[in-house]
C-alpha cells in the first residue's frame, strides 16, 4: 500500500473504524439496479489565515473541516448526498439519499466505467510533498513573516499609504473510494501570501496588489526574500498607477505579457472547452473537435503535473491521474477537460480534470494549470512592431459566458505602445473578445513563457478550486479595449 | 445529508435544535472564560436542503445538502484570535476554542477590537416571519423544474422571434432551511430561523450558427411567494430570444439604462465605497463624504431591515446589534456610512448595525416604467447583462462587459454584444437621471431600472 494511503487511511477512515469491508458494504448499498458509477470522497482539512493591517497582524483565524461525499451515477443522472461526520451510520445514510436518483428511473444501457489508470496500493506520482504547511513555521514566525513584508512595502516608497497583507495555508486530506475497487489517497498542501497597498500622491489615491503561493509550505515565502519581492511588486504597481491617464477605448492591437495575463486561455479558450458544456451542447466549442481556433504554431495544454503548482494535483478528485492534456495544437482544437461522468457519456477517457471544492460539493470537468507553449518571437521585437497599441501586463479577474464565446479580463497594469515603444501608463480597464475567435488573431508569439505566480481561484457552478495560468508575451489583432477616451 | 426518505423535512424541531444550539454556546463561552478571554462571541448554524436538477425533462441532479458550522472569536483585553469548525462534539468545541485563543496569543493589540456595545445590543427582536419551510418532496421538486424547463423549452416567440429554443442547461428548484444563532458573553443571545426557495431556468437559443443563453429566477423565504414556474420558464425563454443576433456597437459615448437586474449592482458598488472597512483603510472614492452630494438630487436611498419575510431582513446584525431603519443617501446627499463596531470605533463614529452588510437598502423609483425610461433616453444604450470585474473601488474607475440592446426613438433596435461600458462610478452616480419602477425584489437591494447621462461605450 502506498505511503499516501495509508495515512489518509489512518487519518480519516480508522478513527470511524470504516475498512474496506465497510466500503464494500456501502456500495453494495449504493449499486442498485441502474447505477453505473459510485464514489466517496472523505476529507479532512485545516486551514489557517493571518491578516496585517496598520503594521500590526491584528487578526488570525483556524478551521477545521471533515466529511464526507456520496455520489450515484445512472446514465446522466447524479444523485449526491454528504455528511460532516464521518461514521458508519452517516455514511449508510448518505448512500440511501444518494441512490435514490436511479429509483424508479428509466431503463438505460449499463456502461463500463472506463476507470482511469489508477489501481489501488500502485505508487502514485507526487507532485508535491505531503506536508501540514500550518506546522512548517511557528505562529511568531508567521506574524514576523508578515511584519517584515509591510515593512519592505513601507520602504519601498514613501508615498505608500496603507499596506495589507495576508498569509494563509490549508492542509488538506482526501480518500477516494470507487466502485471499481479503486482506493486512492492524497494529501495536498498549499500556502498563500497577499500583499495590497495604497499609495497616496498630490490628493490622488491608487492601490495595487501582489502575491503568490503554491503547493509548498511557508519556507517557500522565506527563501530569497520572496515575501518581500510581492510588496514591493506592489508598490512598484501601484505607483506606475499614480502616473496612469485614462485608458483608450476600441478596437486594437493589444500586447499581453507573460505570465498572469494567461487568464485570457483561462477564460476564451479553457471554459468553452470544459467537458460538460461540450457533452451538452451548450459551448461555443461543442462539435468543433479538429477545427481551427487559433493561428498556426499556437498551442495550448492544462497540465496537472506541473511541480507545486497551485492548480497541480497527483490525482484529481475521482481518484484519476492528472495529465498534460493538449486542448489546442498549432492552432488545430484536439481535446476537451474531462471528469468521469462526461467522459463516459462522451465515450472518451477522463483526463484527470475532476474536482470538487470539497466534500459537500458535486465533482465538474475543471481547469488544473492552463498554458500557452512558447513561440519563437523575443518580447522586444513582438512590441517593436506595434504602431499602436495597449501593452498589458497585469490583470485582475475575468468572465466568460461559455455559450456566446464572449469574455472579459480586466487589466490591473497597461501602457500604451506608439511607434513599437512603451510610453505611457493608463488606468486599467477591461477587454473583451470573443473565444473561439479571438486566438486566431494572435500574430505573434513570445519565446518568454512564464506561470502565474500562485494566486488563482476558478469559480464555476459556485464552488472555488484553485488554478494556474501561463503565457508567452502576445501579440492580438483587434481587442476591444473598454477605456473611457473612445 | 438528509434523513433516507427523498423528502427534505427538518430532521429536528426549532426548538430542538434552539435547546442544543444554547448549550454549545454557552459551553463555548464559558471555555473561553475559563481559558482567561475577556470576552467572547460564538456563532453556530444549521442549514440543510434539497436542490434538483432536469435538463431536457431528465433529472440530472439531485442533491440533498446539510451544513453545520461553528465560529468562535475570543479577546485577550485588546488581543483576538477567531477559529471554526464543522464538528460539535465536547472535545472538537474546546480544541476550536483553544485554538482561537492560541492565535489571540500572537495577535497586536488593537484599541478598536472587541465585542459590540452592550447598550447597542437588540433585545427583544421582533420576528420578522423568515421561516416558512416548503416540505417539498424530490417527487415534487422534480416535477416543479420540470415544469418550468418545458414552458421555456416550448415557448413560441411568435412570428419576431427569428430562432428557437434548441437546447438547455436545465430547470432548477432548491429548498434550504437554517437556523443561525449568535450569543456573546455581554450575555446576548438571538437565534434566527431561515429558509429560502427559489426555481429558475438556463435555456438556449440558436438561429444560424449564432447561440445565446440567459436564464430567469425567482427566490423567495416562503414558497407561496414564489412566481410559477410556466411564467419563470417563458420570462427565460423571451430574455433568450430576444438576444439572438447581438451585433457590436462601434465606440461611442452615450446615455445608459441599466436594466433592473443588474442596476442593483451599482447600488451595491456605492455600498462598498461607504463600507467602515474601507473608510478606514482609505480605499474608498467617497471617503468623508458625509453630507456631501453623492448621487443625483432626486436619488433617495434608505434601509429597511424590518419588512416582514423579506430576503434581507434582519432584527439583528451579525454582532448582536440592534438594526433600524434609516436613511442613507436624501435628495442625493450622503446621510450614513455602513458601519459594524470595529470600523465604526476606528472612525470614531457609532456601529449602524451592519456587521454582514445592510439589510433591505430599498431605493425609491420615479414615476415611470422601464418603458418610460428608454423613451426619456430617447437613443442609447439599454445593458442587460455585465461580466467582469473591472470595478475600482478606490479610484471609482468602473469598466465592464455588457450585452443589451441598442435604443433609437426609444425602441429597442437590436441586440448588442461583445461590447463594454466604462466610466467613474463618481459621476456615474451624479448622472442618475432616473429610477424606474420595475423594482427587482430578489434580493438584498431593492431598485428598479437606472438611467445614466452617459458612459463610453467601447466597441468595434
Amino acid at each position: 500500500m502506498s505511503d499516501l494511503l495509508q495515512q489518509t487511511r489512518g487519518l480519516l477512515l480508522q478513527p470511524a473504524g470504516i475498512g474496506e469491508r465497510e466500503i464494500e458494504q456501502i456500495f453494495g448499498q449504493l449499486l442498485v439496479t441502474h447505477v453505473d458509477y459510485a464514489d466517496l470522497y472523505f476529507q479532512y482539512s485545516r486551514h489557517e489565515s493571518w491578516s496585517l493591517e496598520e503594521g500590526r497582524v491584528k487578526s488570525g483565524s483556524h478551521s477545521i473541516e471533515q466529511g464526507v461525499g456520496v455520489r450515484a451515477c445512472a446514465g446522466e443522472k447524479t444523485g449526491f448526498a454528504y455528511s460532516d461526520e464521518i461514521v458508519l451510520p452517516a455514511l449508510s445514510q448518505a448512500a440511501a439519499a444518494a441512490r435514490a436518483i436511479a429509483q424508479g428511473g428509466e431503463t438505460h444501457d449499463r456502461v463500463r466505467v472506463p476507470g482511469g489508470t489508477t489501481t489501488p496500493g500502485v505508487q502514485q506520482p507526487a507532485f508535491y510533498a505531503p506536508t501540514d504547511p500550518l506546522a512548517s513555521l511557528d505562529d511568531a514566525a508567521k506574524v514576523r513573516l508578515l511584519e517584515r513584508v509591510e515593512r519592505a512595502a513601507r520602504a519601498a516608497d514613501p508615498r505608500v499609504k496603507q499596506v495589507m497583507a495576508s498569509l494563509a495555508a490549508v492542509h488538506e486530506a482526501v480518500l477516494i473510494a470507487r466502485a471499481d475497487g479503486l482506493l486512492v489517497g492524497d494529501i495536498r498542501p498549499l500556502v498563500r501570501l497577499n500583499v495590497h497597498v495604497i499609495v497616496e500622491a498630490n490628493g490622488r489615491r491608487e492601490s495595487a496588489a501582489a502575491g503568490g503561493g503554491g503547493r509548498h509550505d511557508y519556507q517557500y515565502f522565506l527563501a530569497d526574500g520572496r515575501g518581500e519581492d510581492y510588496a514591493r511588486e506592489a508598490v512598484r504597481q501601484a505607483l506606475v498607477n499614480l502616473e496612469a491617464d485614462e485608458a483608450p477605448a476600441g478596437s486594437m492591437t493589444v500586447v499581453l505579457g507573460p505570465g498572469w495575463p494567461g487568464i485570457l486561455l483561462h477564460e476564451a479558450i479553457g471554459h468553452g472547452l470544459e467537458g460538460d458544456f461540450n457533452r451538452k451542447g451548450t459551448s461555443a466549442f461543442s462539435g468543433r473537435i479538429g477545427e481551427r481556433v487559433a493561428a498556426a504554431g499556437i498551442t495550448v495544454v492544462d497540465d496537472g503535473t506541473l511541480p507545486n503548482r497551485r492548480g497541480s494535483l497527483s490525482v484529481d478528485d475521482e481518484g484519476t491521474h492528472t495529465q498534460c492534456t493538449v486542448l489546442i495544437e498549432d492552432g488545430i482544437l484536439r481535446g476537451y477537460m474531462q471528469d468521469n461522468l462526461n467522459a463516459r457519456l462522451m465515450g472518451v477517457p477522463s483526463t484527470g480534470n475532476g474536482r470538487r471544492e470539497s466534500y459537500a460539493h458535486m465533482p465538474y470537468p475543471r481547469m488544473t494549470n492552463t498554458y500557452m507553449l512558447a513561440g519563437k518571437h523575443d518580447p522586444a521585437e513582438i512590441i517593436g512592431s506595434v504602431k499602436r497599441g495597449l501593452y498589458a501586463v497585469n490583470f485582475g479577474g475575468g468572465q466568460v459566458d461559455i455559450t456566446s464565446g464572449k469574455f472579459v479580463f480586466s487589466a490591473s497594469e497597461a501602457y500604451l505602445i506608439e511607434n513599437g515603444k512603451v510610453t505611457r501608463p493608463v488606468k486599467g480597464a477591461t477587454l473583451i473578445g470573443n473565444g473561439p475567435d479571438v486566438l486566431t488573431r494572435v500574430s505573434m508569439v513570445g519565446n518568454d513563457l512564464k506561470f502565474d505566480p500562485g494566486v488563482g481561484t476558478c469559480g464555476k457552478e459556485g464552488q472555488s478550486v484553485p488554478v494556474g495560468v501561463g503565457q508567452p508575451t502576445l501579440r492580438i489583432e483587434e481587442l476591444t479595449v473598454g477605456g473611457t477616451q473612445g | 445529508m438528509s434523513s433516507p426518505a427523498s423528502v427534505s423535512k427538518p430532521s429536528l424541531t426549532i426548538a430542538e435544535t434552539r435547546a442544543r444550539f444554547e448549550t454549545v454556546a454557552a459551553d463555548v463561552l464559558a471555555e473561553a472564560k475559563r481559558l482567561g478571554a475577556s470576552q467572547a462571541e460564538v456563532n453556530v448554524n444549521i442549514s440543510q436542503g434539497l436542490s434538483v436538477t432536469v435538463r431536457l425533462g431528465e433529472v440530472e441532479t439531485l442533491e440533498h445538502t446539510r451544513d453545520k458550522g461553528l465560529g468562535v472569536t475570543v479577546y485577550f483585553g485588546q488581543r483576538s484570535g477567531a477559529a471554526s469548525t464543522t464538528d460539535f462534539s465536547s472535545a472538537a468545541v474546546r480544541d476550536t476554542v483553544r485554538a482561537a485563543c492560541s492565535i489571540a496569543k500572537y495577535t497586536a493589540e488593537d484599541d478598536c477590537a472587541g465585542l459590540a456595545d452592550a447598550d447597542r445590543l437588540a433585545h427583544d427582536p421582533p420576528d420578522l416571519g423568515l421561516y416558512h419551510p416548503w416540505g417539498l418532496s424530490a417527487e415534487a421538486a422534480i416535477t416543479m423544474a420540470r415544469e418550468c424547463e418545458a414552458a421555456a423549452m416550448s415557448f413560441d416567440g411568435g412570428e419576431s422571434s427569428s430562432g428557437r429554443i434548441t437546447n438547455s442547461e436545465g430547470g432548477s428548484v432548491t429548498t434550504h432551511e437554517g437556523y443561525d444563532l449568535y450569543a456573546n458573553s455581554h450575555g446576548f443571545i438571538g437565534a434566527v430561523p431561515v429558509t429560502r426557495h427559489s426555481l429558475s431556468t438556463s435555456v438556449i437559443a440558436q438561429a444560424g450558427s449564432g447561440m445565446q443563453r440567459d436564464y430567469w429566477y425567482d427566490v423567495a423565504r416562503d414558497a407561496r411567494m414564489l412566481d410559477s414556474a410556466r411564467a419563470i420558464g417563458e420570462q427565460a425563454a423571451r430574455r433568450t430570444l430576444r438576444r439572438l443576433g447581438a451585433r457590436k456597437l462601434s465606440t461611442r459615448h452615450c446615455p445608459v439604462v441599466f436594466e433592473a437586474p443588474v442596476a442593483s449592482s451599482l447600488i451595491s458598488h456605492f455600498v462598498g465605497a461607504v463600507r467602515g472597512t474601507n473608510l478606514y483603510r482609505e480605499a474608498s472614492f467617497l471617503l468623508g463624504a458625509l453630507g456631501q452630494q453623492v448621487f443625483a438630487p432626486q436619488v433617495r436611498i434608505h434601509e429597511e431591515p424590518h419588512l416582514i419575510g423579506a430576503l434581507g431582513s434582519a432584527a439583528f446584525d451579525s454582532e448582536g446589534v440592534a438594526t433600524s431603519a434609516r436613511e442613507l443617501v436624501h435628495d442625493g446627499v450622503l446621510q450614513g456610512y455602513v458601519l459594524d463596531s470595529y470600523s465604526a470605533r476606528k472612525l470614531k463614529l457609532a456601529t449602524t448595525g451592519n456587521a454582514g452588510g445592510v439589510h433591505n437598502l430599498v431605493v425609491d423609483p420615479g414615476p415611470d416604467d422601464l418603458v418610460g425610461l428608454l423613451r426619456t433616453m430617447s437613443t442609447g444604450l439599454l445593458v442587460t447583462e455585465l461580466i467582469g470585474f473591472g470595478v475600482n473601488l478606490v479610484t471609482g474607475d468602473y469598466s465592464r462587459g455588457a450585452a443589451g440592446f441598442w435604443v433609437e426613438g426609444g425602441q429597442i433596435q437590436y441586440p448588442v454584444e461583445e461590447i463594454t461600458i466604462a466610466g467613474n462610478l463618481r459621476d456615474m452616480f451624479r448622472g442618475v437621471t432616473q429610477i424606474g419602477t420595475d423594482i427587482d425584489t430578489r434580493g438584498n437591494i431593492r431598485c428598479g431600472s437606472i438611467l445614466l447621462e452617459r458612459m463610453t461605450v467601447a466597441g468595434s
